[in-house]
Formats: structure tokens, sequence, C-alpha cells
């Protein structure tokens, strides 16, 4: 399967050109970038690892895609995604994120029914991947 | 200005020696028998509002005879105060207080319409409550014998009195960071046909919907609990389709499980429900009424629920352009009343919306302050504070063929919801999604990286066809689908190009 978080996840995988795009676009609107990546990909997992501070300071979109090289080659077979936060008042919130890397097998999610009473089933998304430890996975 | 004219025909007046009449010595103020409004301190011209007034603007039309500055104060005299005659009893209050005042009256170039201008001092209005701010505001000016027509255009709603609501359950930045959605429309469909599905097949709609590509499918205003579908089996069925479509996608999906029924007590009951199987989202129809909606919108920020409204009912007194209420003010009331999602309009689809109107029902949603924009039908500045902004939705008769123009038009704090453009895809519901969500994903990227996608539009949804067939078929076979009539309800200014 391919898990369709992120705004351009139903295009095909963008090249490093059309990643500079779009990160050039949030500078353009004073969003510092974010690269974070996870071995979770779960629905709810909202807190992906953080491949440092969020870029407050960095302008230059050819910098951005060098530490995001360098976060790809760190984890080769992680999920990886960008952001761009705008600051503003009133919104303090993430602005653009989208999946620039992800693993080659993704295995998907197990939806587990936990049958309870008046018909109702209990609901719970389990990751395939993360059976294991994490770091261990899709390797 | 001719103080002696009443709201009654000049002559039937003079013939009578009803209020006014010209007989010389002046009447009283607190003679007993009729006196015109304006007398009656309904109007005036000098009057500054205060930061703390509620200003309306009314568009009326007086009836043959009746002078408009007259009929502004009977407005403002029975939509605050007055009633048809003098009454001793209002010397027991601070009545200049209490009375609003008619401030401004303008003439619509070309028409019989005049534009009236009303403050409100706050202490007329309960705090929190749409229904007293709309009794006394809408209680009954409206059937006022003495005009043809009139409308309420527009209301500013001064910051001290917008701080006495609680506002969107959840507000657009909350909705997106927990349905973790960021960065282009959101996208839903209604699903069809809207009555008649049983709650199984009605469920398999959802799942293909969600599976494919959209962020929500929606029940129709009219699914409520009939005898072919009772809500509960609708409820149990949908969330099947909701979670099973997260597990296929990995995504938070959403299915508005339409809570409205008959009383309280049964909107409760399935709330209650709708939260219990882990629905992130429940749906109002607007015929619930203003405190109902408040109750909801309550029960929502409690419950971590978000709150959807549809707009049912609402053509009946936003449409006629001199009677009636703009959307712009049910807009505002919307907003204090606290949904996160409502229906405004879509500018190229298939229901009335003027792109000019429609912009500043958008504006007033979800910016935090809203300038005066006659074009847009804007009267007043409206300062929101820290209210959250609502979602407006895009609804009825839309197609990933327009996205471009939508994206334009409406940008993208949006939800966009595409039925018969999802549902009547000729390869499947699913493919419909698909084609919709790689439209507007296309098309963001487009935009992001700065091209003229308004105008290249068909060419980028073209490109993107190529290697999505999904898109292909959509755009193939609803290419030359539009919907161009003209708008009844449009604002009296006009861009005139320079």
């Amino acid at each position: 399967m391919r898990i369709t978080q992120g705004t351009f996840s139903y295009l095909p995988d963008f090249d490093d050109e059309q990643i500079q795009a779009q990160i050039q676009y949030c500078l353009n609107n004073d969003w510092p970038i974010a690269i974070e990546y996870t071995d979770d990909p779960h629905p709810r997992n909202v807190y992906w690892d953080m491949y440092g501070l969020p870029m407050f300071d960095i302008k230059d979109p050819v910098a951005i895609m060098q530490t995001l090289a360098e976060c790809k080659a760190t984890f080769p077979n992680g999920y990886i995604r960008v952001s761009g936060y705008d600051r503003s008042l009133g919104r303090a919130t993430t602005a653009l994120q989208f999946i620039v890397h992800r693993p080659t097998d993704e295995p998907g999610f197990h939806l587990e029914r936990q049958e309870t009473n008046d018909r109702q089933v209990r609901y719970t998304i389990r990751s395939y991947a993360a059976d294991k430890p994490s770091g261990r996975r899709y390797e | 200005m001719d103080k002696s004219i009443s709201v009654f025909p000049r002559e039937l007046k003079e013939n009578t020696g009803m209020a006014g009449s010209n007989d010389g010595a002046p009447k009283s103020r607190w003679a007993s028998g009729v006196a015109p409004y304006v007398e009656m301190g309904y109007y005036d011209a000098d009057y500054q509002p205060k930061d703390t007034d509620i200003l309306c603007a009314f568009r009326l039309v007086p009836q043959e005879g009746v002078d408009p500055i007259e009929a502004a104060a009977a407005v403002a005299g029975e939509s605050s105060t007055a009633t048809w005659t003098v009454v001793w009893t209002d010397r027991l209050t601070a009545h200049e207080h209490f009375q609003a005042k008619a401030y401004r009256v303008d003439r619509v170039p070309g028409t019989d319409q005049y534009i009236a201008y009303i403050a409100y001092d706050i202490d007329l209005f309960e705090e929190g409550s749409i229904a007293n701010l709309t009794s006394s505001i809408i209680g009954n000016v409206f059937g006022f014998k003495a005009l043809k027509s009139l409308r309420l255009e527009d209301m500013r709603i001064p910051p001290i009195y917008t701080k006495t609501f609680q506002g969107p359950a959840h507000g657009i930045v909350m909705e997106r960071e927990y349905l973790n959605k960021f960065g282009r429309p959101l996208l839903g469909a209604t699903t069809k046909p809207k009555l008649g599905l049983s709650a199984r097949n009605y469920g398999r709609v959802v799942y293909e919907a969600l599976r494919g590509g959209l962020d929500f499918v929606k029940d129709d205003e009219n699914i409520n609990s009939q005898p072919f579908m009772r809500w509960r089996d609708r409820f149990l069925f949908c969330m099947e389709a909701v979670n099973k479509a997260s597990a296929v996608t990995g995504e938070v999906k959403g299915h508005y499980l339409n809570i409205t029924a008959g009383t309280m007590e049964q909107m409760y009951e399935r709330a209650e429900f709708a939260k219990e199987l882990g629905s992130v989202i429940v749906m109002l129809d607007l015929t619930i009424g203003y405190t109902a909606i408040q109750s909801m919108a309550n029960w929502c920020r409690k419950n971590s629920v978000i709150l959807h409204l549809h707009r049912a009912g609402h053509s009946t007194y936003t449409r006629q352009k001199t009677h009636g209420i703009s959307f712009r003010v049910i807009s505002k009331w919307m907003r204090l009343s606290g949904v996160d999602h409502i229906h405004a309009g879509t500018v190229v689809g298939k229901l009335e919306g003027d792109p000019n109107s429609v912009q500043g029902f958008y504006s007033t949603l979800r910016d935090s302050k809203v300038a005066i924009n006659p074009v847009q039908g804007l009267y007043f500045e409206q300062d929101w504070g820290s209210m959250p902004a609502v979602f407006p939705v895009a609804s009825g008769g839309i197609h990933a063929g327009q996205i471009h123009q939508l994206l334009h038009l409406l940008g993208e704090d949006v939800v966009m919801q595409f039925g018969g453009g999802t549902i009547g895809h000729p390869d499947g519901i699913a493919e419909g999604a698909a084609a919709n969500r790689v439209a507007i994903e296309a098309m963001i990227q487009a935009r992001n990286e700065g091209r003229d996608y308004l105008n290249e539009g068909p060419e980028i949804l073209e490109r993107a066809a190529k290697w999505s067939p999904s898109l292909a078929k959509a755009l193939e076979i609803w290419k030359d689908i539009t919907f161009e009539y003209a708008s009844t309800d449009t604002p009296d200014a006009v861009v005139t190009p320079s």
C-alpha cells in the first residue's frame, strides 16, 4: 500500500527540483522549514522525530536540500516529511506538510475489530511494521 | 428634513389628523397617541456610533409616500423599545439609552431601495444568545406594513459582544491539526442517492469514497432516521467504513453523521453514540434553530467532536435581494454559535452564489479582521478578535475540471465537496474520489511553484490526467458542465475596470 498522509501523496513522488520548489514557496511566505522522520506512520502518530530544530534562520533552499539529503542518508528506510510552519497570529500551525521519502515496501496497517455489546465494534489500527522494535522496521 | 412625516402616507395623515399633523403647536413628545418614530428619537443624523454598539445595515423599500427616514426610524424603533403609540411607561426608563438610533439613510441609486444604518446599544442584548440577538433585530420589523420589503444586509458585532460567545468548537487551525491535514483544501462528498439506501449499502458508498482519497463523506440534510435507514444502523455501518478506509490509506478519515432530530434529547443521544463509536465529526441542519445549534456546539467542544452545519432552508430568506437576511449575517451568527463547518457557496456550482458575495461570506467566516468592502457586500468592519475561524464548505454541482477556478475563488481553507462529481464517476466511487484528490494536489503543487494556475488550470489538469486515468475519465465526462445563470443576490457596488 501507499500511505497517503501529507499534501502531495496522490502525485508521483517529487524529484529534488520539485521538493525544492515547494521549500522555496514556504520560504517566500516566511514559513521556516522543519524535517521530521519516523518508522511509525500510524495516522495518529503526531510527533515524528525532528531532524534537528526547525530551520528558523535558513532562507537558502539549497542548504535545506542538503540537510534533507543527510536525513535521507541516515534513514534510508524511514518516512521523511518536510513542513512549512506559519507562526502568524491566529495561525501558529503547520501550513504545508508533505512526505518526501518513504520505505520501498510499505506493508500498511491491520484493522483490529473488537466486537463488543449492542453490535458495536472497537477499532484499532496497527502498523504491521511497528510489530518490530523501532530502528529494525522496514529493513 | 420634514419632521412631521410619519410612517403613514401623507394624505392619510393629513386627512385623519394622525400623528405629526401640521396643526400649528408642536405636540409634546409624551402626548398620548401616535407620534412619528423620528420625533420619538429613533433617528439621529448626528449620532456617533460607539465602539460597543451593534450596528446593522438594512435594505428597505418604503411604501409609496412613506418617508425613508421615518421608515428607518420605524425599523430602529420596532427592533428596540418602541411600539406603535406613545406609552408613558417609557418615562420610567433611561429610554434614550435603550432606543436604537437610525443614523444614516442612503438611497441606492437607480432604485426605490434605501440602506438604513442603525445602532443598538450593547445593553439591549443578552450575552451569548443568538436567539435574543435575533429576536430583537429581526423579531417583528420584517412584517411592518409601512415597508414594502426589508432585508438585513450586514451587522457589525463588537468584540465586547463576540467575547460572550463560545465560537467554533474547534476552528480551522485545531481541525487541521487534529486531522493531520495541511496545505490543501479538504475534500468531501455527500452520499448519493441521498434517500433510500439501506445502511449497509450507504456504508459502502462511504468506504469507497474515503479509500479513494476523500477526507470526509457526508450525510445529506434530510438523512436523519427514516424507515429505510434508522440512525443507529447508519452510524454503525459508516464507522466500519471510516475505520477501514483509515487502515487502507494510513490517513484520518471522517463521516459527518447527521444528528439532526425532532428533539434535543434525541440529538444528544445520537451525538453521544457518534462519540462512543469514535466519529471525529457530527453534523446538524440549520433547520434545528439557533439555540439548538449553540447547545450542540457547546457539546462538541466539550466532547472533542467537530461540528458540521448544513445550511438547510437558508435560501428561503437569504436569496432575494430586497427581503430577508443576507447570508453574510447568517455566517456571523453561525461563527458566534460555534459551528466548525458551514456551507457557504461555490460560485461555479449548481446553487446561487455571486462570486463577490460568496467571497464576502468566506472572509466573514475565516478572517480575524474583515474590512469594509462594498464590492463584496461588506458594509462594516468586523473584528473577530481571537475567535477561531469556520471552515466554509463548497458543495453542489462542482467537479474536478473546475479545481483551478475553485482554488482561485475560495482559497485553500475550504472543504470542497464533490457528491455527484465523485459518486458519478464511470469507473466507480473510489476512482471518482482519486480524480478529485489528484486534481487538487496537482493544482496546489502548480500554485506553489508560482504557475499562473487559474489560466493554465486546464493544461495542468490535462498533464496530471496523462498518468491518472481516474482524472482523465472525470475530465472527459464533465468537461462541458457549467451552471451559468445570473445571480439574484448581488452587491450594489461593482468593480469598474480602470
